[in-house]
């Protein structure tokens, strides 16, 4: 009897197959995602997963739950409504770093300032790669993309640390070559109450590889990442200057504070 | 009651239990009284990061059941095209208030007309309504959410500066005096429930996230199970539909008010607060014995393209009303298509007509 993958039954059967690259970090984020999901139980009636546009957005699309896809930048807003609307709702959004730090940069910082009870896996691919290859907020200095063609002349973003100074409760980031680890943090942040964010530097081998780092093996693609990678202890040792261009992993932030219930609350007179 | 006011009070009656806004003149009043209103009755209020977000969270909430709405003022509108012609496409039914301004300010204007019904990109079908006083702003903030309920689709209440900000006289009706439509739910069980096939009346049921029925809801062309299709056919079924769906019910939206029709030969056709100056202009008119009619246009998107029609059957002339550089006369001519001489009477300097001013275009008619 052909052996199926235990995590299919969580596939939208009529969305398939998935449109992503051989060798896809995206598409491995999906799987890290089902394998959390699947060991906390997550209930998937219950379960919004929302993606804007670009490659990490589909990630929605191919999941059989509640889902919502199809504009750039604006997931958490959506979020914002329907938790607003409904705690009771489990809310995760998919999101690439153009939708993160780029066109929804603003709805980022004030999603974690409010502290609004949602999960945000970024796949940070380091690129704009479904339009194919553009430099990003989050493309390192001097890599070669389809409009950088002389080199990236602009500082990179660091997601985490935007996150933790706008309030997040939640953040942690890894890559896609520590596959434990970053199983382990989807599941600590779909279980946080708050906002979570957790990154993942991600492999895009066919628009960032090619031109960026001169390969287009999703392989080496990782082992540079893997290269580029320092763990949050060693950062701590290592002095400024070494740490430029390097991906520091670890779980950044865990702490709790009141969820956002909406901007106007109305109590009882003497009451809190 | 202020304007502004009763759009708060006339959403609350119609069952509104999301609101988000961002701060902007003249629209600042919903907001705020919203702010007030909206926990003690229950609901939601969000003082968003920006236009899109008010859009995009009213979207997200009305996906997940809730009755929502946002207001702005012209220059915020303009951000919020990406979220209607999102609702649109994916079928949210809510409700946009836009407080048309000029002038940078708090000046009278209709010049967002247009924009009300051709802001979005892609091919879509708007419904769009134009109060012209206090009472019909509370009256059509209802009806927009029962009309936005019955087609799934966002309703846009073209308010403007000139009424928002007047007190006038408000009767609230009895709760049990108000109809009040809700979207129609799927009656059946989830794997039977294919979520975008809709019955001949072109309108599929939606079900609220968390409802069970795990619904894939993209801008994207989907075919009738919701799955993401590049297909030629597919597209295009999907868009008749969607167009369908509001064309093919213009009877049961459009809405319009007829006065001194009868004989009329030469007839004003107005909308929003330039209604009213254009009342008295041709009730003078008649006074003086020139047969003059008006007819009131309350739905403005779809256009009432039967009663101006009718209308241009009838007169000689059709004098066209507005506070714009003159734009929905270009709707007005195209359907009246040369049956009668057209005029347009327009005021572009963030007033509203006097009525003198449509009168003496009477008078020139008349000459």
């Amino acid at each position: 009897m052909p052996k199926t993958n235990p995590l299919r039954k969580y596939l939208r059967k009529d969305s398939l197959p998935h449109f992503f690259c051989p060798g896809c970090g995206a598409a491995q984020v999906m799987n890290f995602f089902l394998i959390a999901a699947d060991d906390i139980k997550l209930d998937f009636d219950k379960l919004v997963a929302i993606g804007g546009v670009g490659c990490t957005a589909r990630i929605p699309v191919y999941l059989k739950t509640e889902a919502l896809h199809g504009i750039h930048g604006r997931t958490l807003p959506w979020a914002t409504g329907i938790k607003l609307h409904n705690p009771e709702l489990k809310v995760v959004i998919f999101a690439g770093d153009g939708d993160a730090a780029a066109i929804g940069g603003n709805h980022l910082i004030q999603a974690a300032r409010r502290n609004l009870d949602v999960t945000m896996i970024v796949v940070n691919n380091l690129n704009f790669a479904m339009t194919g290859g553009q430099v990003a907020p989050t493309t390192l200095q001097d890599l070669v993309t389809t409009t950088t063609p002389y080199g990236n002349r602009e500082e990179p973003f660091d997601l985490c640390q935007l996150a933790i100074s706008a309030g997040a409760t939640f953040v942690s980031r890894w890559n896609t070559h520590r596959s434990y680890q970053a199983i382990n943090a989807i599941k600590k942040a779909l279980q946080h109450k708050g906002f979570s964010l957790v990154e993942i530097v991600s492999q895009c081998p066919v628009n960032f590889g090619r031109r960026g780092i001169g390969t287009d093996d999703p392989g080496k693609c990782i082992q540079w990442i893997k290269k580029n990678s320092i763990t949050l202890k060693k950062a701590q040792e290592l002095p400024k200057q070494e740490k430029t261009g390097k991906f520091i992993l670890g779980n950044f932030v865990e702490i709790h504070k009141p969820i956002f219930e909406g901007s106007s609350i109305y109590c009882e007179q003497g009451a809190k | 009651m202020l304007g502004n006011h009763a759009v708060v009070e006339g959403a609350l009656a119609a069952g509104c239990n999301f609101f988000a806004g961002y701060p902007i003149t003249p629209a600042n009043e919903i907001s705020e009284r919203m702010s007030e209103r909206m926990p003690r009755v229950g609901g939601k209020f969000l003082q968003s990061e920006d236009e899109l977000c008010s859009i995009f969270s009213v979207t997200g909430a009305a996906l997940a059941g809730g009755k929502a709405m946002t207001a702005t003022a012209s220059a915020g509108f303009n951000y919020m095209q990406e979220g209607i012609g999102y609702a649109v496409a994916a079928e949210i039914p809510c409700v946009i208030v836009d407080v048309q301004r000029c002038r940078g300010e708090n000046y009278a204007t209709q010049a967002d007309v247009m924009q009300m019904r051709w802001g979005a990109s892609g091919d879509h079908e708007l419904i769009v309504l134009a109060p012209s006083s206090v009472q019909d702003l509370f009256d059509y903030t209802i009806k927009a959410f029962n009309l936005a309920e019955r087609y799934r689709t966002p309703v846009i209440v073209m308010s403007e500066t000139t009424i928002a900000l007047m007190r006038e006289k408000l009767v609230i009706p009895n709760a049990d005096r108000i109809e009040i439509i809700n979207r129609e739910k799927p009656n059946v069980a989830p794997e039977e429930f294919i979520p975008f096939k809709a019955g001949p009346d072109g309108i599929p049921p939606l079900p609220a996230f968390g409802d069970g029925y795990r619904i894939l809801h993209s801008l994207n062309p989907h075919n009738e199970y919701g799955g993401i299709n590049w297909e030629p056919d597919v597209f295009e079924s999907m868009y008749t539909r969607l167009i369908g769906k509001i064309r093919h019910h213009c009877n049961g939206i459009v809405q319009t008010e007829k006065y001194f029709l009868e004989d009329a030969q030469i007839i004003l056709i107005a909308y929003g607060s330039e209604f009213r100056p254009a009342l008295d202009a041709v009730q003078r008119a008649r006074n003086n014995g020139i047969k003059t009619g008006l007819l009131r246009l309350i739905t403005i998107w779809p256009v009432p393209e039967k009663e101006i029609l009718a209308v241009a059957k009838q007169a000689s002339a059709i004098l066209a009303v507005e506070m714009n550089i003159g734009k929905y006369a270009g709707e007005i001519e195209r359907v009246a298509s040369g049956l009668c001489k057209t005029v347009r009477v327009n005021k572009n300097r963030g007033f509203i007509h006097t009525s003198s001013e449509i009168y003496s275009a009477i008078e020139g008619v008349v000459q």
